[in-house]
Order: C-alpha cells, then sequence, then structure tokens
C-alpha cells in the first residue's frame, strides 16, 4: 500500500505540533526552575523561606541515603493501599446493595446527599479521639473522604444500563446473580473506572489530611514537621516526593484503564 | 386445518401508576396459527410492545388468559439488536444460551451453522461497533432462533434503521424466519413493512387497544418483503388499513 504525499505531510505536521507541544512544557518547567535557583543563590528570594531546586534535590538525596525516605514513603502508600482498596470494596457493595433494594437506596438516599456535602477534615479530630492518633484514623478518614463518592459513581454506572438490555436479559430467565454479573457490573465499566481514578485522588487528599492531624511519619508528616522546625527544604521536598506519587498512581489507572478496555 | 398454537381470549392490561390506572390493553382476543407471520399493527403508544411483554411473560395481564402448550417456546426479539457491546458477536449469539445454561455442543453448532448461513462467520470475533446495523439486527435474530423458539416475537425490529437499510433488513430477516420454519407475531407502526411481511395483520385502535379488523393479506404473488411491495394488491391493502388506523395529522 502507498501512502499519498498528502497522509505523509499530515502524519509529519501532526508529529511537529506534539513536539514542539512537549518542547515548550520542558521550557517552561526549565525556565521556572532555573530562574527559582538564581533567584535564591543571588539573594533575590528569601532562601530560608523560598528552599531552592538544589537544596530540595540535596535533601532528598539525604534522606535516601539515611533511609528516612523508606519510611516515610512506605507509611504514606500502606495508608494510601489501604484507604483505596478497602474504599473501593465497600463503595462496589454498598451501590450492589443499592441497586438491588430500591427502598434501601430510598432510605439512605438524603443521608448520603447530605454526607458527602460534609467537608471530611471536620470529623478528622473526632476520629482521633475514637480510634486513636494512630494510622487506623488515617486510613478510616481516607476511607471517608472517598467512599461516597465512588459509591455514587458506581451506582450512577449501575443505573444508566440501558432498558432494553435488562429487558432483554429478563426475556432469557435470568437469575439476579447473571443480571448483575453478566450485564449491570461490565456494563459500569466506565463508571467503574471514573470512581476509580476519583478513589485515588480523594484517598491521597484524605491519607496526607490524616497525616497532618496526627501521624509520627509519612509525608504529610514530613511536610507538617518541616513547617514546625522552619525547615522549607524538608517541606518541598515532601510536596514533590507528593507529586511524584500521584503521577505514579495516575500512570496506574491509566494502564488499568487500558487494560479494561482492551 | 390450521394447527393453533396460541390463544388469547378476552386479554385487558392496566397499568397501575400513582397518577391513576392506566388502561393499555382494553379487550382483546386472537388465535396464532402455526407457521404464519402474524403482523399487529397499531399507532405509537397504543400498547403493542405491552402485548408482545404479556405474551412472553414479562408482565402480567389484568384480566383474561392465554392459552398455550406449556411446551412452546417463545423467542422475543426487541425494538433494538441490544448487542453487549463488550462480547464478541459469537459471544452475543449464545447470550441467550450461556444465561438458560443450555450452551449444549448442538446448540452451538447450530448458532454457528445459523453465523455461516447468514454471513456473520467471518466476523464471529469482532465486538459489535464494527459491524452495520443490518449486520447487528441479524445477530439479535440469532442470539433469539438459538433458542430454538417456536413462536419469535418481534417488536418493531426495524424501527432503528434508516430507509434503505429497513428495506435490505427486512428482507433477510424475512428469508431467515422462513426458511426456518418459525411461527411470527410482529408489532410495527409502519403499514407498508406490515403488509408486505405478513400473513395477517391483525389492526389496533388507539389506545386502549381493541382489534378494529383483521386482514388475510392475499397478494397476487407472494414473494419476499420488497417484491410484495410492488404487487398489484399492494395498495388496495393499504389504502384500506390506513384508513382502520385512523391517523390524525
Ligand atoms: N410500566 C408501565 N407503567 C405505566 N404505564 C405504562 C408502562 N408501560 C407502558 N405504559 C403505557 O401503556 C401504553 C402502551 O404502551 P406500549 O409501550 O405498549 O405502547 P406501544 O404501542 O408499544 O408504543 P410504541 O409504538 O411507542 O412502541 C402507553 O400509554 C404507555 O405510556
Ligand atoms: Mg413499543
Amino acid at each position: 500500500m502507498s501512502t499519498s504525499k498528502e497522509q505523509i505531510a499530515y502524519q509529519r505536521k501532526y508529529i511537529r505540533e506534539r513536539l514542539f507541544v512537549l518542547a515548550s512544557q520542558l521550557i517552561i518547567v526549565s525556565i521556572m526552575l532555573f530562574s527559582w535557583e538564581y533567584a535564591s543563590n543571588s539573594g533575590h528570594l528569601n532562601k530560608f523561606i523560598f528552599s531552592c531546586p538544589s537544596e530540595i534535590i540535596k535533601t532528598i538525596i539525604q534522606m535516601i541515603n539515611n533511609g528516612d525516605l523508606y519510611k516515610h514513603l512506605f507509611t504514606t502508600l500502606n495508608e494510601i493501599f489501604l484507604s483505596f482498596s478497602l474504599g473501593l470494596v465497600m463503595a462496589f457493595a454498598l451501590a450492589i446493595i443499592m441497586y438491588l433494594n430500591k427502598i434501601f437506596m430510598k432510605i439512605i438516599d438524603p443521608f448520603l446527599t447530605i454526607l458527602n456535602s460534609l467537608p471530611k477534615v471536620a470529623i478528622g479530630p473526632m476520629l482521633i479521639i475514637w480510634f486513636g492518633a494512630n494510622a487506623k484514623s488515617i486510613v478510616i478518614m481516607g476511607i471517608l473522604i472517598n467512599l461516597i463518592v465512588s459509591t455514587l459513581t458506581i451506582y450512577d454506572g449501575f443505573q444508566k444500563i440501558d432498558d432494553v438490555k435488562i429487558k432483554l436479559f429478563k426475556s432469557f430467565r435470568a437469575s439476579k446473580w447473571q443480571l448483575m454479573t453478566k450485564l449491570i457490573i461490565p456494563g459500569a465499566t466506565n463508571s467503574i473506572i471514573s470512581a476509580l481514578k476519583l478513589n485515588i485522588s480523594m484517598t491521597l487528599i484524605g491519607v496526607i489530611m490524616g497525616e497532618f492531624l496526627v501521624s509520627k511519619s509519612g509525608i504529610g508528616y514530613l511536610i507538617i514537621y518541616g513547617t514546625q522546625v522552619f525547615n522549607l527544604n524538608l517541606v518541598l521536598a515532601g510536596i514533590v516526593i507528593l507529586l511524584i506519587i500521584s503521577f505514579i498512581l495516575y500512570i496506574v489507572v491509566i494502564f488499568i484503564e487500558k487494560i479494561i478496555n482492551r | 386445518m390450521k394447527n393453533k398454537i396460541l390463544r388469547i381470549n378476552n386479554l385487558v392490561k392496566n397499568y397501575n401508576t400513582m397518577r391513576g390506572e392506566i388502561n393499555a390493553i382494553k379487550e382483546i382476543s386472537f388465535d396464532v396459527n402455526e407457521g404464519e407471520f402474524l403482523v399487529i399493527v397499531g399507532s405509537s403508544g397504543c400498547g403493542k410492545s405491552t402485548l408482545l411483554s404479556i405474551l412472553s411473560d414479562l408482565e402480567t395481564l389484568t384480566e383474561g388468559n392465554i392459552l398455550k402448550n406449556d411446551s412452546l417456546k417463545i423467542g422475543y426479539m426487541l425494538q433494538e439488536d441490544a448487542l453487549l457491546p463488550w462480547l464478541t458477536i459469537y459471544e452475543n449469539a449464545i447470550l441467550g444460551l450461556k444465561i438458560k445454561k443450555i450452551d449444549t455442543q448442538e446448540n452451538i453448532d447450530e448458532v454457528i451453522r445459523l453465523l455461516k448461513l447468514y454471513n456473520l462467520y467471518d466476523f464471529k470475533d469482532k465486538y459489535p461497533k464494527n459491524l452495520s446495523g443490518g449486520m447487528k439486527q441479524r445477530v439479535a435474530l440469532i442470539r433469539t432462533l438459538a433458542i430454538k423458539p417456536d413462536l419469535l416475537l418481534l417488536d418493531e425490529p426495524f424501527s432503528a434503521l434508516d430507509y434503505q437499510s429497513r428495506l435490505a433488513v427486512s428482507d433477510d430477516v424475512y428469508k431467515i424466519i422462513k426458511k426456518e420454519k418459525k411461527t411470527v407475531i410482529m408489532v410495527t407502526h409502519d403499514l407498508a413493512e406490515a403488509i408486505s411481511m405478513a400473513d395477517r395483520i391483525i389492526v389496533l385502535s388507539k389506545r386502549p387497544a381493541t382489534i378494529k379488523k383483521i386482514y388475510d393479506i392475499k397478494l397476487e404473488h407472494k414473494g419476499t418483503p420488497i417484491n410484495n411491495r410492488k404487487d398489484g394488491k399492494f395498495s388496495k391493502y393499504y389504502d384500506m388499513i390506513w384508513r382502520d388506523l385512523d391517523v390524525n395529522i
């Protein structure tokens, strides 16, 4: 098969555009980092308050060398993993119960709406009193913040399944179990993935918030501790690590989405 | 003598809603003969889908009764193809067999035979989005035929298609049904489609549905639906039934 001149030109133009966008992004980031570095080294910026890229990198390398990084990273990732997976399982189960039991749904609907609009941080201090100043409270915080949104997103996906398809299953005398496993759940894949994405970012917020409130280790703890001792290098190192974590989690979710939607 | 496979006696259907009782079907009685292609026409909202849902036990009836042999197997083909986008064509075609847990080798072989016969076998590992509307409709028909129904219920099976494919697909579906020797009840509000396919037409009134008239369709040369549209008697039936339908524009 031969490719026409126009097609080649089109592809070239497309690739050029992509490269241009990528290059611009790299340039913007470099300019920002370099001017930040320059401004704090030349005294235009107060290094003590604003830190600078080289100091942040130094701090991170130091933490890698003395093993601190792994400890804090492990604490936070562990909390994220627990809140994420427990939250997702609970959301999934709740959504199924709500779907199968319309009366139950009607009863809890207003409670969900009210709870959903409540800023979950507000109950954080109370959680600490109930569950203690430990990782348990943080995980519960993470779950609380993602559970309702995830549940409603998944439920909404169930709800959107075409009536004609449900009628089709009924015409084959499908059992409730068959209806759920062969139609409702696979049909809601996109909503489940949306819930996954929401869940990941919400969990991250919940866990960091929890760590702000109680923890003795974790990335959130690093940031809070850094502010308390006025070590801005440490604070910004924590933020950079958080950025990296959320970027990796984002990539993982996109990867899962690719696999499911293949 | 024609064999009757189904008899509907004084069927009444009311829907109960908070806004009051809706009388969808007032009183309907008719028989279905074995091997016939029976078409029910009526204006939109008059209760056609309700009737088919009752026949296939998806809705209960309010009054009256339906006489049929317990062994009578009914296949229901819905208004849309309702193929599941995440299953392949083959998996869609055997969906009914899977759900009913009758996916025996014999039944699967039958589905494969049908897929081959109706030019879908090459697409068996493709997904619905790769097929044209007409092909999807044929897959939906094969999915219904797979459970070997004695009576096929078709609810406006072509309404989702554009005019041209509608003609071609109704021709295809008609040939498949005749070849597989099935008894059919099809509902539609497309009068030309009804006359081109039917052995018999039942005309329903507006809601609540009652039977206005029953026509035996006797064309000069009965052939496939597309050819039937050119039949000398086609327009005569069309005019008569059009008047019965009493369409207000
Ligand atoms: N589940 C239901 N509850 C209440 N009313 C209903 C229900 N299903 C149908 N109806 C009403 O019963 C009447 C007949 O509906 P039906 O779907 O049988 O009509 P139809 O002839 O198939 O219409 P269409 O040509 O639009 O497909 C309509 O007025 C409809 O609003
Ligand atoms: Mg209908």
